[in-house]
């Protein structure tokens, strides 16, 4: 993290601005860039998108989209207030054919729906209604962004969190005088370079190069020229490749693509043997703008999980999906559907009083249909990776952790995996459902240390009450020897770390999360059940237990 | 308009499964795991367009009325988050408020008969509707009872699915179905890279001349599926090729017998693809990998990824038959 620090320091607030401006300018002159994700920012968007207007042809609609539309508002279907009144058929055009040829605005963008998102990117692939999608973002975790589908099939990604205070009109009309257009250079070499700058960056997508050599041309045609310069291929790499980017920049060509990124002080070295003057200006160009966290994510396994399907969990009640449940009053749209006998049968008794020909129906009639999904299941390990842990039960620890996962994967649960060493705890994998991933982090997970129990209590709890606010049902699987000996301060006296340790314990049954303390010290002592039993979870002692016996007895509590 | 087919940079093993899929649909439908990026859909839906009208008859929704004449080949999109509605069908609403008429208002797997269903990102498809996609995919009949309706139409069709498997994996009863799997990345050679980027902007740019520079290839292609598909019935499998297919199987211990079938029947559209007659251990040792690769048994703690299991097995009987 302290890499990504030094990144961003030499990349002051006022130009995030500046990026989101040329952005909106790019995307009015060329609306197949689609449009960009603006990541917090509060009113300044709105200057944004005041930008992005005047940039457009007079008279181009502008439209917000909900984060939960249903179909019929997006793409169009039955009026049926209209229908009902008039007793035909009454068709209403959906949002995106409105917004043809306009501006979409995407408000709460990260609690957007897989299947809005996956409407929205079929018509920006289909090409049917072109419009500039702006989507703001106003994730506060890491893990809260906008899903990818959309993203990925968007020009550009800014984000606005550092700029706190917008000064007026200040830095919204970026000079362009300023802006040295003496290089033109050919569209091959454009190509070349933005080729190799993705590559070096490890962009795989080919949309990110695409998407390049678009705002390049739209760059040249901003600033009244026919041809690239140089310095458009440069803002092209600073806009669209420097926030795709997953990697540093290998020093040379020839080592393999997964080797470790080099320390960040390389990343101003001019002497880097890279061929070519205009792909150094482009590299250089991205690099300026890699996203603060490029190293965290890095660490992290790259990408992000989107997997928001239905698991095995907590049965829920949903107007939308599921099992049916039977029908209640109210009004359908939202994803609510209407359910048409209930409806009939409902207006049956009323027919004489509501004298007529035909079958009247009114509003109050209208019954809906209700279904049952079940909550996705989410599993969090919390794993004591501590000296007194000797390294070889941790390695039962991971073999039990990988059958549980082979478990999840079929049961399309997700699940998450949380550290405790020295003096701090660690989420190591942020809940997925990616089996690769999981296998990956765990295998690089080191031993030693002290036992900071509650600080891994403490992370568990929180990522459980964030998973359940999203409406998963968490289970959390605490694997230690319940021996604290460093505060939840950091500090390493052991009367306090019991103290905060029972404390934690106690916060965990407090919120009510389901638990399952394994208590994996050779010898167990009461002080294990005691905190089981403040955590309120069932107490598994498994002195001599293998990966085998562990998974078995994890799986038996979950279930019961 | 789509990207044409015959203009896709490298990929090769995700044209020969698609190929393969469009000259014989019993092998079962294509599995595409990548990558965003990669040119994924854009291969699925360049492949339909490419491909040679069908009889009415034999696609779309059946309602039971004949039907004369040729229909371009089905080619449906199952959005993510489609409702149930959307994919078996419902009762049509409009014409139930408008007319009073109680009318079947055909889903997306009644569209889709005869020809393909694409799924994008099928490995975030939620779990009710995989249920029932492969309830119908093994019945090749869609049964509707909901809403006072109760109507059963054929559905027969091509899975073709893709997704990433670091957004998370694919259940293994869905994966199954699919007969072909092909993983696809982005080419790292730098001129390839280039070249992918010029196609793809000469195509958004100006798609009409584009596809007038690809039509002969374009041609080229479509003669070669149709030569393929005319040629399938009357190649041979000899038992020499059918025993080296069930070797294979035995060695990588594949599960099922549903390995073999499909190693078979893929063989034997790629030597109609190629102009042979004969399907040869050639054919099989190049369809082994996309054929097999998703129904070996997964080892949590194996590393080894299964493609390099196939290419092993497929050392070791080189050897042995060599020995002998």
């Amino acid at each position: 993290m302290s890499g990504a620090g030094d990144v961003s320091s030499d990349r002051p607030a006022p130009d995030a601005l500046w990026d989101a401006v040329m952005a909106a300018r790019l995307c009015a002159i060329d609306p197949g860039l689609s449009g960009m994700v603006l990541r917090g920012g509060g009113e300044v968007r709105d200057a944004v998108i005041a930008t992005l207007r005047d940039g457009m042809p007079d008279g181009a609609p502008m439209r917000r989209v909900p984060s939960h539309i249903d179909d019929e508002q997006l793409l169009g279907g039955i009026d049926l207030t209209a229908t009902l009144a008039l007793g035909r058929a009454v068709a209403q055009a959906g949002l995106l054919a409105e917004a043809d040829g306009g501006i979409l605005v995407l408000p709460m963008a990260e609690r957007l729906s897989d299947a809005v998102a996956g409407r929205l990117a079929a018509a920006i692939d289909s090409g049917a209604s072109r419009f500039v999608v702006v989507a703001l973002d106003d994730g506060m975790e890491p893990d809260e962004r906008p899903p990818t589908a959309l993203i990925e099939r968007l020009a550009f990604r800014v984000d606005l969190t550092e700029v706190v205070r917008w000064r007026g009109g200040e830095g919204l009309s970026p000079d362009l005088s300023a802006r040295d257009s003496s290089t033109a250079i050919t569209e091959a070499d454009a190509v070349d370079a933005l080729v190799a700058s993705a590559a070096a960056l490890g962009i795989d997508s080919a949309r990110a190069s695409l998407f390049a050599l678009r705002a390049a041309r739209a760059s040249a045609r901003l600033a009244g020229r026919d041809s690239m310069a140089a310095e458009d291929v440069a803002l092209a790499a600073r806009l669209v490749l420097g926030p795709r980017a997953v990697r540093m920049p290998a020093p040379s060509d020839e080592s393999p693509p997964d080797a470790p990124p080099p320390p960040a002080s390389d990343v101003g070295d001019e002497e880097r043997g890279e061929p070519g003057a205009l792909d150094d200006i482009v590299l250089a160009a991205a690099l300026a703008a890699l996203p603060r966290d490029i190293l965290a994510r890095i660490a992290a396994g790259r990408g992000r999980k989107t997997t928001r399907a239905s698991g095995a969990g907590e049965r829920r009640a949903s107007g939308a999906r599921g099992r049916p449940m039977g029908a209640r009053a109210g009004m359908p749209g939202g994803g609510r559907r209407l359910s048409l006998i209930d409806t009939l049968r409902a207006a049956a008794p009323w027919q004489r009083l509501r004298s007529g020909t035909g079958v009247k129906i009114r509003r109050d009639d209208l019954r809906i249909r209700r279904f049952e999904t079940r909550a996705q299941a989410l599993t969090i390990f919390a794993v004591d990776a501590s000296g007194s842990s000797a390294l070889a039960r941790l390695a039962e620890a991971k073999g039990a952790v990988e059958l549980l996962l082979a478990e999840a994967y079929v049961k399309r649960a997700e699940v998450a995996l949380v550290a405790f060493r020295g003096v701090a705890a660690e989420l190591l994998l942020p809940p997925t459902r990616s089996l690769v991933r999981a296998r990956r982090s765990l295998a690089e997970l080191p031993g030693g240390g002290g036992t900071p129990l509650a600080a891994g209590m403490n992370a568990a709890r929180e990522l459980a009450q964030n998973a359940r606010a999203r409406g998963r049902t968490p289970f959390v699987v605490l694997l230690t020897d319940g021996r604290a000996n460093i505060a939840a301060d950091g500090t390493a006296v052991r009367a306090v770390a019991e103290a905060d340790a029972e404390a934690a314990a106690r916060a965990i049954g407090a919120a009510g999360i389901a638990a399952a303390f394994v208590d994996i010290s050779a010898r167990p002592r009461p002080e294990g059940a005691a905190l089981a039993a403040a955590m309120r979870a069932r107490y598994l002692p498994l002195p001599r237990a293998d990966a085998a016996a562990m998974h078995a007895a994890v799986r038996a509590a979950q279930a019961g | 308009m789509s990207f044409p087919f015959s203009a896709i940079v490298g990929q090769d093993e995700m044209k020969r499964a698609l190929l393969i899929a469009a000259v014989d649909a019993s092998v079962g439908g294509v599995m595409v795991f990548g990558d965003r990026g990669t040119g994924k859909s854009t291969a699925v839906r360049a492949l339909a367009a490419l491909l040679p009208p069908v009889a009415a008859a034999d696609a779309g929704y059946q309602d039971g009325s004949p039907r004369k004449g040729n229909v371009a080949v089905p080619f449906v999109d199952l959005p993510l988050g489609a409702t149930e509605d959307r994919v078996v069908g419902a009762l049509d609403l409009e014409r139930a408020l408008g007319a009073g008429v109680k009318a079947f208002e055909p889903g997306l797997l009644a569209r889709a008969h005869g020809g393909f269903l694409y799924i994008d990102e099928v490995n975030l498809l939620e779990d009710h509707i995989v249920d029932l996609l492969l309830d119908v995919a093994a019945s090749g009949e869609n049964v509707v009872e909901r809403e006072g309706l109760s109507v059963r139409h054929p559905a027969r069709f091509v899975l073709v699915g893709s997704g990433n498997p670091e957004e998370g994996e694919l259940r293994p009863q869905l994966l199954d179905r699919f007969g072909l799997s092909v993983e696809v990345r982005t080419p790292q050679a730098l001129k390839q890279r280039v070249e992918i980027l010029k196609r793809c902007d000469a195509f958004e740019r100006a798609p009409d001349a584009f596809a007038e520079t690809w039509r002969r290839a374009q041609r080229k292609t479509l003669k070669q599926i149709a030569r393929g598909r005319a040629a399938l019935a009357a190649v041979t499998v000899p038992d020499s090729a059918l025993t080296f297919a069930a070797r294979l199987c035995m060695a990588v211990g594949a599960d099922g017998l549903r390995g073999e079938l499909t190693l078979m029947r893929s063989a034997r559209a790629l030597a109609a693809l190629d102009g042979a007659t004969v399907v040869t251990a050639d054919h099989i040792a190049t369809v082994a990998p996309m054929a097999l690769r998703h129904r070996l048994r997964r080892n949590v703690l194996d590393e080894t990824g299964s493609t390099a299991r196939i290419e092993r097995a497929l050392d070791d009987l080189a050897l042995e038959d060599a020995a002998a």
